[in-house]
C-alpha cells in the first residue's frame, strides 16, 4: 500500500469514529452565554474551562472587530453565523466524484492527489478498501510508546485536564485579540501535543492523521507544549482546496517550547480562495503564537499560504528564555481578488535571543499582498539580534504588494537588519526560460518556485513539493 | 570542419531560410528586407556596426516578443518559423545564445537545463532523462567547458561574471544540441582565455547536420571560430556578402565605407 493511500483511510478511520459524538445539533445562529455553555456541555469540560470561555464570551462583547489590516471586506455578521454544527455530513455532500465540480478535480488531478483521497477531499463517501484501523493504530502506539500525546482537543480536555489548565491560554490569552477572543469562547475542536522531557517525537505529527481533519470547522485551537529538551515537528493543513461558503475561520495556535525544547510548525494553508471575479473564500483570521519560555528553546514556524479570500495572519514568537531562538519562514500568495495581510512578530525579552524573519509574498491577477512584521527587542534584552528580509514579487498590472515592518529597539546592545525588495517576473526570465524550450506555465512555475526557495527549503521534504505544484495551481493563469 | 558552399548549397534545402525579413521596434523599421539561407553543416558571421540590426535579427528568429514583423517569412526546416511559440521553435532544434544572459535567482542551473532537455526530447518523442543519466551528459560538457561542477547548483546565472554566463550558454548549447544556434555577441566581455574556451566549446557542437550563426561586432573570435561565410549587415539589409576574408577587409578598414554604400 503506499503512503497517500494510507493517509486517506488514516484520516478516513479517524473521522468516522469522531463524527458520532457530535453527529446532531446546530444550534440557532447567533453568539451567547446559552452557547457558550451548550457547546462546553457537549464537550462534556470541566469548570474551569466553561469559566475561561464565559470569561472570553464577556470579553469579546465589549470588543470590536479590528480594521487596521491592509484588508477591504464585507462586514462579518457574527449573529449570523452558527457557533456549534456538526461536521457536513455524507449524505449531504455529493454522491460520486460526476457530481463533483470538475474544475476542483482538474486542480486535484493536478496536484497529483490520488483518485479516493481526491473524493475524499470533495466531501464524497467512499467506502474502505482497506483495513486502515491497524494503520491508526500502529501510529498511535508508536507514539504513546515515546510517551508523547497526540489527540484532539476535546479528548485532551477529557483525559489531560491538568496540562490544559496549566497551559491553555498562557501564550494566547483569552483578551488577546478580537477574533482569538471570540475562539476561546466558541472553539469546538483542534489538536492537542505534549511531548515529555527529553524525547524526541518520532514522527512528523501532521493533521492527515488527525481526526476529523477535513471538517475541524470555524473555531479550532491547537496546543502544543514541548517539555524541556523535547523536540516535535508539526505539519498543518490539508494541501488541496475545500470547496467552502464564504466563511469565518478564526483559529487560535499555541505553541510552548520549554528550557532546550524545540518546536517546528509548517503550515500549507489552502481554504478556497474565491473564484475568479472574488466571491466566496475563506476569511482567515488566525493568531498562532508561539513563547520559547526555556533557555535555549527554539520555535520555527514555516507557512505557505496559498488560499482563503482573506488572510489575517500573524505567527509570532515571544523569546523570553535565555539564548532561545525564532524563525518565521513564509510564501503567502494572492490570485484573482485574494487579499493577505501577513507576517510575524517577534517580541524579545532574554538576553542574546535571535529571530530570523524570510517573508516572500507573491500577488497577481488583482490580488493585494501585505507583509506586516514587528521586531520588538525590550530593555532586558542584551544582545538580542533580528534578521528580516521581506520579498515581494508582482505578477501582471492589477496586483499589489505592501510592506508594513515596525522595529523598536529599547536596548543599545541589540541588532536589527531589514531588508526588502519588490520585483516583477521579467519578460526577459520568462523569454529565457521559453528559447529553452520550457512552456510559459512551467517557466512562471519555476521563477516563482526560485523566489520561494529559501522558504520552501524549510519545509519537511514531501511537504515542499506539494507547496510547489500547490503555488503552480494558485497561480494558473495569472500569466497570460 | 567546414563545408565547401557550392557543394553544400547545391546538395541541401537550407535549414534555414529567411526571406525579405522586415521588422519594425517602435514604429521603426529596424530590419529592411533581410535575406539569408543557412545550410546544415555550414558556420556564418553576420557582422556589423552597432544598430545595425545584427541582434533583432536574432532575437525576431526565436521570437523575442516585442517586435513587428512587418513582411518576409523565414523557414526552419521547411517549417514557417513565425508560426511557432518560441517555446516550439526551440525545441524544434533553434538556439539562441544571450549576449546578456539574464539572472533566475534562487533556480537551480542544473535544474532548468534539464527541465529544457526533457522538454526537447519530449517533444521528439524521446524518454525524458532523469537525475543521473542527466547528470552523465551534463559532467561530459562542463569539463570541455572548464567549468566548475559547483556550478550546476548555483542560481541561473545568479552572481555569474560576465565570463562565466557566457560559457553557460554555450554549456546549455553543448547540452541541448541544438540543429541551428544563434549565438548573439557570445564573444563580447570575454578575455582571450575565455573566449578559447567558449570558441573550442563551439567548434566542438560544429557538424555537418547542424549550423551556427554567430552574430558577432569584432572577427576576433573568428579567428577561432572560422565561418564558411560573413554577411554584413548596415541600415537593416545586408550589404555585403563574402567568406571570412571579408571579416578580415573589416577589421581592417571598419565598416563606415559599408555603411556608406548601404546608404547610397
Amino acid at each position: 500500500m503506499s503512503t497517500p493511500d494510507i493517509d486517506a483511510l488514516v484520516n478516513r478511520s479517524y473521522r468516522h469514529g469522531f463524527v458520532t459524538d457530535i453527529e446532531s445539533d446546530t444550534v440557532a445562529p447567533g453568539l451567547d452565554e446559552n452557547v457558550v455553555r451548550l457547546i462546553s456541555r457537549k464537550k462534556q469540560e470541566p469548570q474551569f474551562l466553561l469559566d475561561w470561555r464565559l470569561r472570553a464570551l464577556r470579553h469579546w462583547q465589549g470588543m470590536r472587530e479590528p480594521h487596521w489590516a491592509h484588508l477591504r471586506y464585507h462586514p462579518i455578521d457574527y449573529a449570523a453565523i452558527s457557533y456549534y454544527s456538526a461536521p457536513r455530513q455524507a449524505k449531504d455532500g455529493p454522491k460520486s466524484l460526476a457530481d463533483v465540480d470538475p474544475k476542483l478535480l482538474a486542480t486535484y488531478e493536478k496536484l497529483g492527489v490520488p483518485l479516493h483521497e481526491r473524493a475524499r477531499l470533495a466531501g464524497v463517501a467512499v467506502d474502505a478498501v482497506f483495513d486502515s484501523v491497524s494503520v491508526a493504530t500502529t501510529f498511535k502506539e508508536r507514539l504513546s510508546a515515546a510517551g508523547v500525546i497526540f489527540c484532539p482537543f476535546s479528548e485532551a480536555v477529557q483525559k489531560h485536564p491538568a496540562l490544559l489548565e496549566r497551559y491553555l491560554g498562557t501564550v494566547v490569552p483569552y483578551t488577546d485579540n478580537f477574533y482569538a477572543t471570540l475562539n476561546s469562547a466558541v472553539f469546538t475542536d483542534g489538536s492537542f501535543v505534549y511531548v515529555p522531557p527529553g524525547v524526541r517525537c518520532p514522527m512528523e505529527l501532521s493533521t492527515y492523521f488527525r481526526i476529523n481533519a477535513a471538517n475541524t470547522g470555524q473555531f479550532e485551537r491547537t496546543l502544543i507544549i514541548a517539555d524541556a529538551g523535547a523536540y516535535v515537528s508539526y505539519l498543518e493543513g490539508c494541501t488541496a482546496p475545500m470547496r467552502d461558503e464564504n466563511q469565518l475561520h478564526a483559529a487560535v495556535v499555541e505553541l510552548i517550547a520549554l528550557d532546550d525544547a524545540q518546536i517546528k510548525y509548517s503550515t500549507v494553508q489552502n481554504w478556497y480562495p474565491g473564484d475568479e471575479q472574488g466571491r466566496g473564500g475563506i476569511y482567515n483570521f488566525v493568531t498562532k503564537r508561539g513563547e520559547c519560555r526555556g533557555r535555549n528553546a527554539r520555535i520555527s514556524w514555516t507557512q505557505v499560504e496559498t488560499g482563503s479570500a482573506i488572510t489575517w495572519k500573524y505567527p509570532s514568537c515571544i523569546l523570553r528564555g535565555e539564548n532561545s531562538v525564532g524563525e518565521f519562514y513564509s510564501v503567502a500568495t494572492t490570485n484573482n481578488y485574494q487579499q493577505a495581510d501577513t507576517g510575524t512578530k517577534m517580541i524579545h525579552i532574554g538576553a542574546n535571543t535571535r529571530s530570523t524573519i524570510v517573508s516572500k509574498g507573491i500577488s497577481a491577477g488583482h490580488g493585494q499582498n501585505a507583509y506586516r512584521g514587528l521586531v520588538k527587542i525590550l530593555p532586558s534584552a542584551s544582545g538580542a539580534r533580528n534578521f528580516t528580509q521581506c520579498d515581494s514579487l508582482l505578477m501582471g498590472k492589477h496586483s499589489g504588494a505592501h510592506t508594513f515592518p515596525y522595529i523598536e529597539v529599547r536596548n543599545p546592545t541589540a541588532m536589527v537588519e531589514h531588508e526588502a525588495s519588490t520585483s516583477r517576473i521579467s519578460e526577459e526570465q520568462l523569454f529565457y526560460c521559453l528559447q529553452r524550450g520550457i512552456g510559459a506555465e512551467d517557466a512562471v512555475n519555476m521563477i516563482v518556485s526560485g523566489f520561494c526557495r529559501t522558504v520552501f527549503k524549510e519545509l519537511p521534504m514531501e511537504f515542499a513539493v506539494e507547496a510547489q505544484n500547490l503555488l503552480a495551481v494558485s497561480l494558473e493563469g495569472a500569466v497570460g | 570542419m567546414s563545408t565547401v558552399p557550392g557543394i553544400a548549397a547545391a546538395a541541401a534545402a537550407p535549414l534555414l531560410e529567411v526571406r525579405d525579413l522586415r521588422v519594425k521596434v517602435g514604429g521603426q523599421e529596424v530590419l529592411r528586407g533581410v535575406s539569408l539561407a543557412v545550410r546544415a553543416g555550414e558556420v556564418h558571421a553576420i557582422m556589423g556596426p552597432n544598430g545595425s540590426g545584427k541582434s533583432t535579427l536574432a532575437h525576431v528568429l526565436a521570437g523575442r516578443p516585442g517586435y513587428e514583423i512587418v513582411a518576409g517569412t523565414a523557414c526552419f526546416e521547411g517549417r514557417d518559423l513565425f508560426a511557432l511559440a518560441p517555446e516550439q521553435r526551440a525545441r524544434a532544434g533553434l538556439f539562441l545564445g544571450f549576449q546578456y544572459p539574464v539572472e533566475i535567482p534562487g533556480v537551480n542551473n542544473a535544474y532548468l537545463l534539464k527541465a529544457a532537455v526533457n522538454a526537447a526530447r519530449r517533444e521528439r518523442g524521446l524518454p525524458e532523462l532523469d537525475a543521473f543519466e542527466f547528470l552523465a551528459v551534463v559532467r561530459a560538457k562542463i569539463k570541455l567547458m572548464q567549468i566548475d561542477e559547483s556550478f550546476l547548483s548555483r542560481g541561473v546565472n545568479e552572481g555569474f561574471s560576465g565570463g562565466e554566463k557566457k560559457r553557460n550558454e554555450i554549456l546549455q548549447m553543448l547540452v541541448l544540441e541544438p540543429k541551428l544556434a544563434l549565438l548573439d555577441e557570445t564573444d563580447s566581455g570575454l578575455d582571450i582565455d575565455a573566449l578559447k574556451v567558449v570558441a573550442d566549446g563551439i567548434n566542438s557542437l560544429r557538424a555537418a547536420e547542424r549550423a551556427i550563426v554567430l552574430v558577432t561586432h569584432y572577427q576576433r573570435m573568428l579567428d577561432y571560430v572560422v565561418p564558411d561565410f560573413v554577411h554584413v549587415l548596415a541600415r537593416g539589409r545586408i550589404a555585403r556578402s563574402g567568406d571570412r576574408t571579408l571579416a578580415l577587409e573589416l577589421e581592417r578598414r571598419g565598416y563606415d565605407w559599408i555603411s556608406e554604400q548601404a546608404a547610397a
